[in-house]
């Protein structure tokens, strides 16, 4: 075991890519369908609640949903006090997506990787060793990024129609650091410029590392688990697996609550 | 740690989510919940209202109750007051109607006892005349003494 635990732990970090050279062109076949499958299934889900949704005697599910649509409200309202169409919608998807993918990780982590070894060798041929499949979408960086430079376009879009366009690039130049004269506010706007830069892009780097950080380490601990005799593996499977169902949650959370609260900052006037 | 087109599909999808979400997930959903809020807002406070109708009722119907009472016994009051002056007039009427009764029955035996005395003493002087005629025929001429014996009937 020990000689090809380390294959074992390879072989569950590597995505199925596109291309076996890699590269900015080729795509993780994995992560991306993986997440398609759970962002339709969420908005299937939710789109037939609100289609059938009855004001009188509410279902279960539609009960379900509707806590979780009053949760977001509820933190939107509190949060951002602008008016916007957007924000409440977006913040519901990242909720329940992000919730979606980092439960991923609660499937056992051999489970879907072996079925997809077993049908690419049964239908397709395929060498079973170079069958990859990664199940948690938000182990991967490219998706965490996905989320966190569309939140970052989001905030510049929001900053744009808040203040205008001359505003939004005033504001970069005059803030934080403010000055007097016009020669002091030309002097200090390469370290107002450079502060911003750093504030804008450490937003969404810190948004997708987070999490990618978080589910990354849940996934490698649960592979960890899987290399222990089988009769053990409940001792610390069972306990992780619990704490885990507090981190998907939370950090889907705060996935959301940073992206209200960078909106919310975008609009505001310094 | 690579980046690659995931990376763009992934925000293609986000963007696409953003937008269904938008459009058929967040607005139905709610108005649906705020509706559901203002209906129970306007059933409570039709609740309420209710409640005070009622109270405004009985209140009402306590004071027409009260009212009603306080009628009859008005009414029972006055009727009695009215019986006992039925009463009353109904004895003066008898009253006086007896004693009318009365004085024309003492007038009438007056009268009866005036008509016998006035027949007995028709009776008596006749009977005093005849009895002195009777005495006196041998005696006294009846056309020589028609004086004295008027003078006689008319004391008795």
């Amino acid at each position: 075991m020990a000689s090809n635990a380390t294959d074992y732990i390879k072989h569950h970090l590597t995505f199925w890519n596109s291309s076996h050279e890699g590269g900015f062109s080729s795509l993780h076949v994995d992560s991306f369908s993986v997440s398609l499958i759970l962002g339709f299934l969420f908005a299937g889900v939710f789109a037939y609640v609100a289609r059938n949704a009855k004001l009188e005697n509410p279902g279960k599910l539609q009960l379900f949903v509707e806590s979780i649509v009053e949760m977001v409200d509820t933190q939107v309202k509190e949060i951002f006090h602008a008016k916007s169409n957007v924000i409440a919608p977006l913040a519901l998807t990242i909720f329940c997506w992000v919730f979606l993918m980092n439960a991923m990780d609660m499937l056992p982590v051999d489970l879907i990787p072996m079925a997809a070894q077993w049908i690419g060798f049964t239908f397709f041929g395929a060498d079973p060793h170079h069958v990859y499949f990664r199940v948690v979408p938000s182990a991967d960086v490219n998706v965490t990024f996905g989320l966190s430079i569309s939140v970052l376009i989001c905030i510049i879009g929001f900053s744009i129609s808040a203040k205008g366009l001359g505003g939004w690039i005033k504001e970069l130049f005059t803030a934080p650091f403010h000055a007097s004269g016009p020669v002091g506010t030309i002097l200090l706007a390469p370290a107002n410029f450079a502060l911003q830069m750093v504030e804008l892009l450490a937003k969404p780097i810190s948004l997708s590392l987070r999490l990618f950080g978080n589910m990354y380490s849940g996934e490698l601990i649960f592979i960890l688990i899987a290399l222990l005799p089988w009769g053990a593996q409940w001792l610390l499977g069972a306990p992780w697996a619990i704490f885990h169902i507090l981190v998907i949650t939370l950090q889907a959370f705060v996935f959301m609550m940073l992206t209200i609260v960078y909106l919310s900052l975008a609009v505001e006037k310094h | 740690m690579e980046f690659n087109v995931t990376l763009l599909g992934q925000a293609i999808t986000f963007a696409i989510l953003v937008w269904f979400t938008m459009k058929f997930v967040w607005p139905p959903l709610t108005n649906m919940m705020e509706e559901r809020a203002e209906r129970i807002a306007d059933g409570l406070a039709a609740a309420e209202r209710g409640k005070q109708d009622l109270e405004a009722a009985e209140k009402r119907v306590a004071d027409e109750l009260r009212q009603a009472k306080q009628q009859a016994t008005e009414l029972i009051l006055a009727a009695e007051k009215r019986a006992n002056q039925i009463v009353e007039e109904a004895k003066d009427a008898a009253r006086t109607e007896g004693a009318k009764l009365v004085t024309e029955a003492k007038s009438q035996i007056d009268q009866e006892v005036l008509r016998a005395k006035e027949a007995l003493r028709e009776q008596v002087a006749g009977l005093a005349v005849a009895g002195a005629e009777k005495i006196l025929r041998k005696e006294i001429d009846a056309a020589k003494h028609a004086d004295l014996l008027a003078s006689i009937k008319a004391e008795f």
